[in-house]
């Protein structure tokens, strides 16, 4: 049912689908009795916002726009506002740009960097992993967070550490459970896991782990064997 | 750990386990090693309301040099084991293991990558006490049992015997999985 080509009105705006999960858990492979064997879940990722954006967003990114100059444009792909948060998304090449601005312009004034937290799409292609900086203007209250990708295949990005030093452990966390390796960070290591730890616990694709667990009369088998969690 | 153990087997031996025990068992020195919830409850047991004074247990030694019993409360993380290993290993002898809470003595429920499944993978557990986390009545429970063992343990030869029997009888008992009947 899903499988064949839906019927979009005219006008309707594409939607970027981050993921597609099918199925119930746990009955893959068996005649499905339940019906949820049908069931498809999309992950939608929230649709380009337009102007006016309404607050302060549209003063702010004006001055952003201005700082940028020519820039703006391949700089900031994407501006989101979900649950009245602004994000914009910004390509790696010009992330460090966009941050150092954010942080110095005195219309701007993002001075907090509050961490940098991976996520990863497996089916989100050539940008399977993202990482969203969270950034807080003590200056003029407020907040928006910065989103960046980087496909799966070359899993590098700019280190903001120079700019906000307070993300070196946090830099180092992402890069411990998602394999990001954050280009000029002063000491890339393992920050969670043991140095020798092989594989990135956090990726979607990274086995659950466990072991069988016996009872009286009975053994059951680890989660992940269990049961597919999607 | 000393000439006690050098004792021939006999009347003699018998008499010194017996003081031994019962002056080792009156001066148990848990070292703290909360590691999660259990810890709570192991605090809950110190303070006055479980008053672990009542056994001369109330004061949790922050050093692994001037403890005997390691309390392991909470679950054990795979970058945890090799501090907790050396944690024990700065114990000096004799000294004693309880696993409380489900998490320490099988994993619990955090069956995956991060956690040891049991801290008996890492270190000789003498006492496992479930729960998760168990009451502070529990643990004193579990102490109070550990505290009998303490008071009965052999020492020497008869400490080498006893070893080689529970050996045997651990070699030769039934895996729980192949146990039928009543589920208790």
């Amino acid at each position: 049912m899903s499988e064949n080509p839906e019927v979009v009105p005219a006008g309707t705006e594409t939607l970027e689908v981050l993921s597609t999960g099918r199925g119930a858990f746990g009955i893959d492979g068996t005649p499905d009795v339940s019906g949820y064997g049908g069931l498809v879940r999309r992950t939608i990722a929230t649709p380009a916002a337009t102007r006016p954006y309404g607050g302060w967003y549209d003063e702010a990114l004006d001055t952003l726009a201005e700082e940028l100059g020519d820039h703006f444009g391949p700089a900031v792909q994407k501006v989101v506002i979900a649950h009245d948060q602004l994000t914009l998304e910004v390509a790696r090449e010009h992330l460090l740009e966009v941050m150092r601005t954010l942080r110095d312009h005195p219309g701007l004034r993002f001075e907090m960097c509050m961490g940098a937290s991976g996520v990863h799409w497996p089916q989100d292609l050539n940008r399977e992993l993202h990482v969203h900086y969270p950034m807080l203007s003590m200056t003029h209250n407020r907040r928006l967070s910065v989103e960046t990708t980087c496909p799966d295949a070359d899993p590098h990005l700019p280190s903001i550490v120079g700019i906000y030093p307070g993300n070196n452990w946090h830099e180092r966390e992402t890069f411990d459970f998602f394999g990001i390796v954050f280009d000029g960070h002063p000491g890339l290591t393992r920050i969670e896991m043991p140095d020798d730890w092989a594989g990135h616990p956090q990726r979607k694709d990274y086995p659950l782990g466990g072991i069988p667990v016996e009872y009286k009369g009975a053994t059951v088998p680890p989660p992940d064997n269990r049961r597919e969690y999607k | 750990m000393g000439l006690e153990e050098k004792l021939p087997s006999g009347i003699l031996l018998t008499t010194v386990e017996g003081l031994a025990g019962y002056a080792r068992r009156n001066s148990m020195w848990p070292a703290t090693f909360g590691l999660a919830c259990c810890a709570i409850e192991m605090m809950a047991s110190g303070a006055p309301r479980y008053d672990l004074a009542r056994f001369g247990m109330e004061v949790f030694r922050a050093s692994p040099r001037q403890a005997d019993l390691m309390i392991v409360a909470g679950r054990v993380s795979q970058k945890m084991a090799p501090v907790l290993r050396q944690i024990y290993d700065q114990m000096p002898n004799p000294k004693w293991v309880l696993a409380m809470g489900v998490c320490a003595s099988s994993g619990g429920m955090f069956n995956n990558y991060a956690i040891v499944q049991g801290v008996d993978h890492v270190v000789p557990v003498d006492m496992y006490l479930p729960g998760c986390p168990p009451r502070p009545e529990m643990l004193i429970d579990a102490i109070l049992k550990i505290h009998d063992q303490v008071r009965h343990q052999k020492l020497g030869a008869h400490r080498e015997a006893e070893v080689l029997d529970l050996e045997q009888a651990a070699m030769s008992a039934l895996p729980s999985e192949q146990m039928k009947g009543l589920m208790r």
